[in-house]
């Protein structure tokens, strides 16, 4: 697929990191201008696949259908809880089953959620070096979420204006980035003879 | 086509007994396995390789060499032989002794290993996995086929006017399969030198293959040996058999849900759906693996796990014995039926090697 892909880790229903989600799913699209698919995941649905993933390495029914929305999109967007000063295991392990090399050079959004906001840092500590391994392209404005900020007038709170600056951001790099052209090893495979001589 | 089990040599405890073999039993179990398939009147035993418990069958023509002295029509093969830690010289050697011990019914498959700390122990490392399968290979090509060889390379001692002994049975180098299940290189590697290429696709969906198969027949074609249809492919199945299918879900499920590979994870109904895994009845098993020539096209070798997991071994003695009975010869039949003439129905026997050696065609390099 290509278009926008939302994964969210959050666990509870309704859950305030859908609605972080949300919400930086629509500054985006708004700042592109135009209409863009959007394919929401929510990791809760697929919590056994992922586990199973990671067991049997491969992606079952539905959660295949998932993974390729996510390794085929133009641009990610990408909200955890934070769980114990960093991202929940379900998220880290939805990450942990993608194909090695899957998101390399892809524009990514990070946020966050937390009942305090003394754990913002999470983003810049914990999932910018996950994405920097991943070898993903995380936009500079991260957004993270903390009790106060959903109830808080615009005069306490700036998250209406997070949200925006970072969806620009992000709009801006799918736009920028040119279509992936992706070598595929099983059509075109390194040639024996280049093999042979150590090229492999 | 031809039809066999391969046994990867496990020592795991029955889950329902909590029990675990003997080394002893386990590996006379592969040896009672391996004789019940030739009585059954299938074609082919592979033996796994490894070097780490709780695996047994550290060392292949050893074993082998005993069930060629007990068995008479039987192909033995590996499922895999390592060409990454092996030496190449001693490959050569061995399987070359093999032959002449098993009168030609030897053929092998070439495979990796994907147990980072193997490597070391054999002085190499996991990194060049795919460097040591070329080279390795590349050189055991060359000592079957020349009787004085020169070699240099990057991963063992250079060989100076070198003779592997003994010398192949007739002239003739063992048929050689190429093991994978991801990597293209080694799919590459099978099509360039014309062997035959093992997709194990028994713990995987099915599309990851069709595009491995896909790729080894056209630069098998690619490469001048015959069509892409021409191609020799291998592949893996697993299956569970009661004469009633709901006694075989209740019986296999816990061998199943504890299973060293996937135990803990998918459930066992998930798992049938996804994979090549067949737990039901003979007639089920039929089904299943009729669909595996839809999805890869014409074949020519199929090799079942069944004696992995637990399994005691009178569960796994059925479980040739309804392969022989019920399974195989409606698989043949309909196989054959299916094939078109100019597509090799087995992969190539020694026999058949031989012959076309003496009439100077070259079937197969």
């Amino acid at each position: 697929m290509s278009g926008l892909a939302v994964v969210s880790a959050g666990l509870g229903q309704p859950s305030s990191t859908r609605l972080l989600a949300d919400r930086l799913a629509a500054a985006t699209t708004a700042a592109l201008g135009r209409d863009l698919p959007v394919e929401h995941v929510e990791l809760r649905d697929h919590a056994h696949a992922i586990v199973d993933a990671a067991l049997t390495g491969f992606p079952s029914g539905p959660f295949r259908a998932a993974v390729e929305a996510v390794t085929g999109a133009d641009g990610l967007i990408a909200v955890t809880p934070v769980f114990n000063a960093t991202y929940s295991g379900l998220f880290k392990t939805f990450f942990d089953v993608l194909e090695p090399g899957a998101l390399e050079g892809r524009p990514v959004l990070l946020g966050a959620t937390g009942g305090t906001a003394r754990h913002s840092l999470a983003i810049d500590h914990a999932m910018r070096p996950l994405f920097a391994y991943l070898r993903a392209a995380p936009v500079p404005t991260a957004v993270y979420a903390a009790p106060e900020d959903w109830g808080a007038g615009a005069a306490q709170s700036d998250l209406a204006d997070r949200i925006a600056r970072a969806g620009a951001e992000l709009a801006a790099l799918i736009e920028a980035r040119p279509a992936a052209a992706k070598s595929d090893p099983y059509e075109d495979p390194v040639p024996f003879a280049e093999l042979l001589a150590g090229g492999g | 086509m031809q039809f066999g089990i391969f046994s990867v040599g496990d020592v795991t405890p029955d889950p329902t007994t909590g029990r675990a073999p003997s080394e002893a039993e386990r590996i006379k179990a592969m040896v009672a396995i391996a004789e019940r398939a030739e009585q059954a009147g299938l074609d082919v035993f592979a033996t796994g390789e490894h070097h780490n418990p709780p695996f047994v069958p550290s060392s292949p023509t050893t074993m082998l060499g005993y069930i060629a002295a007990r068995t008479e029509r039987l192909i033995l093969s590996t499922a895999t032989t390592l060409i990454t830690t092996n030496d190449p010289v001693k490959i050569a050697e061995d399987f070359a002794m093999l032959q002449h011990l098993a009168d030609g019914r030897v053929d092998l498959m070439m495979g990796r290993g994907n147990t980072g700390p193997v490597y070391p122990w054999f002085g190499k490392d996991i990194r060049d996995g795919i460097a040591l399968a070329i080279e390795n290979y590349n050189l055991l090509h060359r000592l079957w086929r020349e009787d004085v060889v020169d070699w240099q390379g990057e991963h063992r001692t250079p060989l100076q006017a070198f003779t592997s002994t003994p010398r192949p049975l007739d002239g003739v180098p063992p048929f050689v399969w190429h093991g994978s299940i991801r990597s293209p290189e080694i799919a590459e590697q099978a099509a360039y030198y014309g062997d035959g290429f093992f997709a194990n696709h028994i713990f995987w969906p099915k599309e990851h293959f069709q595009r491995l198969i896909a790729l080894y027949r056209r630069r098998y074609e690619h490469y001048g040996h015959g069509a892409a249809d021409q191609a020799i492919v291998g592949l893996g199945g697993q299956v569970f058999m009661r004469r009633n299918s709901q006694d075989a879900v209740r019986e296999f499920r816990p061998y199943f849900d504890n299973a060293p590979v996937y135990g803990h994870g998918p459930s066992l109904e998930e798992f049938t759906a996804e994979t090549p895994l067949t737990v039901g009845s003979p007639e089920q098993v039929i089904e299943k693996t009729l669909t595996f020539r839809d999805y890869f096209g014409d074949y020519q070798r199929q090799l079942f796990l069944i004696d992995h997991a637990g399994l005691p071994l009178k569960t796994v003695l059925e479980q040739v014995d309804m392969l022989g009975e019920e399974v195989v010869p409606v698989l043949r039949k309909e196989f054959e039926a299916l094939r078109p003439a100019h597509v090799p129905a087995t992969a190539p026997t020694h026999a058949s090697l031989a012959a076309a050696k003496r009439t100077g065609e070259e079937v197969v390099r």
